[in-house]
């Protein structure tokens, strides 16, 4: 039932959303409030079709998004598996959580992957650690409800055409 | 990450497979990194991915490509009038100062030749567009629209028409990425102005700030004075404006004072940028040749017409 045509488009064009939504511009002053819109289109995808979510194509989509961003290799492929893995490790009850708690959960799982990207970052440059780090996963625990919302309402659509 | 490695080492829990999965592809990420931050192993790849993103920058820098070009539809033939005269100005004033710089390089040349100088370099310099993309809003990187099928190099200079931009660090087939001086990675070698110290400019990564923090207690350092590249270490030429200094004060160690300065290229808002080569006289000939791939090479150690880049001898050629 899930692996309808329609479900399959959704779910590359949010990818592909998600990618270029990272690279547009933004004003300087907007810049650290960007969220890192690919974790939030992985995480809806491990906690409502983990099948299409799998470990190793979150470590894939990462490493896309790594030569996209000319990043050091690999570091959004393992942010991703880890956050990927989380997800698939606590689906069940995340799943069944109501929004705000929901919203709770995706915020400790962004926190947690800002926290190991500034440790990653650390090994190669020193970056320089302020509160405005913490801004983009406030962001994107704010998006999150919305971005939900609507893919599941797009994805409830493509059902019934298929079917 | 060390709680995972934990999981999979003591107990198989339900999801034991995919824990062992997990491991795995941190183990790849790690030596993937580790390779791409060592070795930069992963250039080729980068060369292979580029036919499929070049689209996606493209996409990406439509928006505000569209805005731009919005912009310029609306506004009306007065402002466009009024633009143009004020660089008409402009371009008179640039002229004149032009052929001042012109006669004292000839005095240069002159000098430089009876002190048996032989290091004269010439400087050429190749337009470039951005690519209006973010690459890392933690990283001061941008992309510029040039790449080694251009001629670019790795480490070659950019700059705006204010001052020193950065550098290029990664090259690919009609793109590169350019470190800006910025970047929390990048230290500048500069010299003061008016007192001639030098010292080493380090990017803060954060907003449009340089940071100097080996200065002499001893040394004559002020606000308002302002830093040019000194071409120690070899990437940028002697003599190119890098910013200005607008703070001083104690460092964290004692030993040394700490002044913070703002660079005088546009790093928010440069659009166009010029890629400087530093050729020996000789040399400049050749790209004059190659000119047909390049867009004119503008050259800044040559005649006032700047528009007309004919290969002439260079006056101060070592002869």
């Amino acid at each position: 039932m899930s692996r309808t045509q329609g479900a399959t488009f959704l779910f590359w064009g949010s990818i592909a959303a998600a990618m270029l939504l990272a690279l547009v511009p933004l004003p300087a002053t907007l810049e650290p409030l960007r969220p890192f819109w690919l974790a939030l289109a992985a995480m809806y995808w491990a906690l409502e079709d983990p099948e299409r979510m799998s470990l190793g194509r979150a470590f894939l989509l990462g490493l896309a998004f790594d030569l996209l961003s000319m990043n050091l290799m690999g570091e959004s492929a393992l942010r991703l598996a880890v956050l990927d893995f989380i997800v698939l490790r606590f689906r069940a009850r995340m799943r069944f959580f109501p929004m705000p708690q929901q919203v709770l959960a995706v915020f400790a799982l962004l926190l947690n992957d800002r926290v190991l990207l500034i440790m990653m970052r650390t090994f190669s440059v020193p970056v320089a650690v302020s509160p405005a780090l913490l801004l983009a996963p406030v962001i994107g625990t704010l998006l999150w409800p919305w971005a939900f919302l609507m893919l599941d309402e797009l994805r409830q659509r493509t059902r019934p055409r298929e079917a | 990450m060390a709680q995972a490695v934990n999981h999979s080492g003591l107990r198989a829990a339900p999801g034991g497979a995919r824990t062992g999965h997990l491991v795995g592809y941190l183990a790849l990420a790690f030596t993937l990194m580790v390779a791409d931050h060592r070795g930069r192993y992963v250039e080729s790849v980068h060369h292979a991915a580029q036919a499929l993103a070049g689209p996606v920058y493209r996409i990406a820098a439509a928006p505000s490509e569209i805005a731009q070009g919005v912009a310029e539809n609306l506004s009306e033939r007065r402002t466009l009038a009024r633009e143009n005269r004020e660089l008409r100005e402009q371009l008179l004033m640039l002229q004149a100062r032009l052929s001042r710089l012109d006669a004292t390089q000839d005095e240069n040349a002159r000098l430089s030749r009876l002190l048996d100088a032989r290091e004269r370099i010439g400087l050429s310099a190749q337009l470039a567009h951005l690519i209006d993309v973010t690459l890392d809003p933690f990283r001061q990187r941008v992309l510029i629209d040039r790449g080694a099928d251009d001629g670019v190099h790795e480490g070659q200079a950019v700059m705006d028409e204010r001052g020193v931009l950065g550098q290029v660090r990664t090259l690919e087939a009609g793109r590169a990425e350019v470190v800006l001086i910025t970047d929390a990675s990048h230290a500048l070698p500069v010299r003061v102005a008016r007192t001639g110290l030098r010292t080493i400019a380090l990017g803060t990564g954060a907003g449009e700030e340089l940071r100097l923090p080996y200065i002499p207690y001893s040394a004559d350092v002020r606000e308002g004075d302002t830093l040019i590249t000194s071409g120690m270490g070899g990437r940028f030429p002697p003599g190119l404006a890098v910013g200005t200094i607008h703070s001083v004060k104690q460092g964290d160690v004692g030993t040394f004072a700490v002044a913070l300065a703002r660079p005088s290229a546009d790093l928010s808002h440069a659009s166009l940028v010029l890629l400087l080569r530093e050729t020996r006289d000789t040399l400049e000939f050749a790209d004059g040749a190659r000119a047909e791939w390049q867009g004119p090479p503008v050259r800044l150690s040559g005649s006032a017409s700047m528009a007309a880049p004919t290969p002439a001898p260079d006056p101060d050629a070592p002869k």
